[in-house]
């Protein structure tokens, strides 16, 4: 792997609406990332295995719930400081941002938004330094897109609750000291409970053989006869709403994240079209290289964009899930498309792990199915400006 | 100890050198400037310093315009405790040790620490001028060091090798790369930053006494030749009468 010398593309001068702040939380994560991440990740995705010394380093940038208060050991950072650690994350791989928002937006977030002040105070400061794991469990086997028909379940035992069911497609599962798992009582109700590693009847298989988020732990999560204390469940939240609003939060994440993929991509093939010799001049002098260059750059600025004003608007307490859909939605298709035009930019090299295209096409095609697939959040789209659902 | 680390900001090392139109300055548009990586160095050692004595203070002092406070904010999340800006232009080592000496006898400090030099005008004469200026000994590319807070344990590059010495306080240290590795902000740190006090102090002359003419950029560098190994004539021709070397 080479050196990283990445830089970003500011095309409009978007960093003239940061904070120092910002840049600051930004330009320390990327060199976090430069020294930590970068010289490793190629060799453990190719191995598929996730990098788990790099936890404690994690939770220290404040890659954990940065935007929690700082009462419960988090960063009491805004939502585009969140917004910029995730991209700062993907840009190197999306596998390690998953494992990020999962953290903070998955596992903390609810903790924090619908838990007890004696759950928040237990597990809040050990998960943002990166001392306990979660991970998430709302899809299962057979929902995946409509999680409202979910089938896991528990029922009242009177001092504790018993859990069964199962989970799949869970990121962090393998190796989470706790799982955030959301299933039906006897009324057919959704609540959160806190599943801990070690309780009886709770397993977590590792899902093998991805081609994508290789350098990410996926895995199952079984649940049969589980004993869970009743101080366990999430007291604040009842209904599809609970993991929906985790959701909105970690959608948002992906928006920049996304943007990070494509600033790398695109990044690779400038540098790559700038010293690439073919008939005697650099392949960056012949005007289908330059179309594809200008279209990346201009996406991208498109997508820088609109990640700051969701974060304003996030800020503010104003942005809505159909406006973080379309962010997730748009972002990590032009992700996806950089990713291919970045590939072909770099010919027979692009397929090699000594250029980061390829890891990086390959995780966002789970990009953009997980959290919400591209469909759907069309769909989401079109609920939104015509009122009518197209996915019931 | 109180410990003092001064501190300057130079472009970042990517950036493309571009001069005004007049030749006697360099064109900071769109230049992103960063802190000098061996006071990153001198800045990270003084944290260890005090972190293995248990106690202690660092405060980082730069002479420059308000536009280098986002580079103290950041020093001061990695950890320094305090910033004290000397608001001036800074034109030359002179004008920068005599400034750096007006805080630093005010100061009451245990311990000067410097780069070895800057990498942008690349002076390197910044901690000694210092040194001669408060009368104190210098540690000059010092590569290692241990105190107990009264005296200290060092080694220094010289001429083809390198020596140790021991050194009581107070003293002018500046720092070579193997010293230790720099720090990284985290979130802890950039978050307690928000509160450290940076203090603004009037600087004691407007400018130095150097004034710089013109800057030219080195000539471009020519393309690689590739002679064949069996022909030193050519060769020799080349180096005589095209590089002009022999």
């Amino acid at each position: 792997m080479k050196t990283d010398r990445f830089q970003h593309p500011d095309h409009y001068l978007i960093d003239e609406l940061l904070t120092e702040e910002h840049k600051l939380i930004r330009d320390s994560v990327r060199e976090w990332v430069k020294r930590e991440l970068s010289p490793i990740i190629e060799d453990y995705a190719q191995r598929a295995e996730f990098p788990r010394h790099i936890l404690r380093g994690l939770g220290e940038i404040g890659a954990f719930g940065p935007s929690l208060p700082a009462e419960y050991g988090c960063g009491g950072l805004d939502q585009i400081s969140y917004g910029l650690i995730m991209q700062e994350l993907e840009r190197c791989d999306s596998g390690i941002r998953s494992t990020a928002s999962v953290q903070g937006s998955l596992v903390m977030f609810p903790i924090y938004a619908y838990g007890s002040e004696e759950q928040k105070r237990r597990f809040l400061p050990k998960l943002a330094g990166g001392e306990l794991m979660g991970c998430f469990g709302l899809t299962e086997p057979d929902f995946g897109s409509n999680p409202g028909g979910m089938i896991t379940n528990y029922r009242d035992r009177g001092n504790h609750y018993v859990l069964n069911g199962a989970k799949m497609w869970i990121s962090n599962a393998p190796f989470a000291d706790i799982a955030i798992v959301w299933a039906k009582n006897e009324e057919g109700r959704i609540h959160g409970l806190i599943v801990e590693r070690g309780m009886e009847g709770f397993t977590t298989p590792e899902t093998h053989n991805k081609w994508s988020l290789r350098a990410s732990a996926t895995g199952e999560l079984v649940f049969d006869d589980v004993k869970v204390p009743k101080a366990n469940l999430l007291p604040g939240v009842s209904g599809l709403k609970g993991p929906m609003s985790c959701l909105d939060s970690a959608r948002y994440g992906i928006a920049w994240g996304a943007v990070g993929a494509a600033m790398d991509c695109y990044d690779s093939a400038l540098n790559y079209a700038r010293e690439r010799i073919q008939f005697d001049k650099p392949i960056a002098a012949f005007q289908l290289t330059q179309k594809k260059l200008a279209e990346m750059v201009t996406e991208i600025t498109k997508a820088q964009l609109m990640n700051w004003r969701l974060g304003v608007l996030k800020n503010e307490g104003r942005a809505t899930t159909a406006q973080i859909s379309m962010a997730k939605r748009n972002n990590v298709e032009i992700a996806l498309r950089i990713a291919r035009e970045a590939r072909q930019i770099h010919g027979g090299m692009g397929i090699t792990g000594e250029y980061p295209i390829m890891r990086h096409m390959m995780n966002l095609e789970s990009v953009v199915t997980y959290e919400g697939t591209h469909d759907i959040h069309l769909l989401i789209t079109g609920m939104d400006i015509t009122g009518i659902a197209a996915f019931r | 100890m109180n410990i003092m680390v001064c501190l300057s900001q130079v472009p970042d090392t990517t950036t493309r050198i571009v001069f005004t139109a007049d030749g006697k300055s360099l064109d900071k548009s769109g230049v992103q400037f960063i802190i000098n990586p061996y006071d990153e160095l001198a800045l990270t050692k003084a944290l260890e310093l005090n972190e293995a004595l248990g106690s202690g203070s660092v405060t980082v002092v730069h002479v420059g315009r308000a536009d280098s406070e986002s580079n103290l904010r950041k020093a001061m999340a990695i950890g320094a405790d305090k910033a004290i800006r000397v608001d001036a232009d800074a034109t030359d080592s002179i004008q920068v040790a005599r400034e750096l000496k007006a805080v630093a006898t005010k100061g009451n400090y245990d311990l000067i620490l410097c780069g070895r030099e800057s990498i942008d005008y690349n002076g390197g004469v910044v901690g000694g001028l210092l040194a001669e200026l408060l009368g104190l000994p210098l540690i000059n590319i010092m590569t290692s060091m241990s105190s107990n807070g009264k005296d200290a344990e060092v080694s220094f590059d010289v001429d083809g090798g390198r020596a140790f010495a021991q050194v009581s306080h107070p003293f002018v240290a500046t720092c070579q790369k193997e010293l230790t590795e720099p720090r990284i902000p985290n979130m802890r740190g950039i978050m307690m930053a928000r509160t450290k006090p940076l203090e603004v102090v009037s600087a004691e002359t407007d400018s130095g006494p150097t004034q710089v003419s013109r800057f030219d950029l080195p000539p471009a560098k020519s393309g690689c030749r590739f002679v064949d190994p069996a022909d030193m004539d050519q060769l020799v021709t080349l180096l005589h009468e095209q590089s002009k070397v022999i």
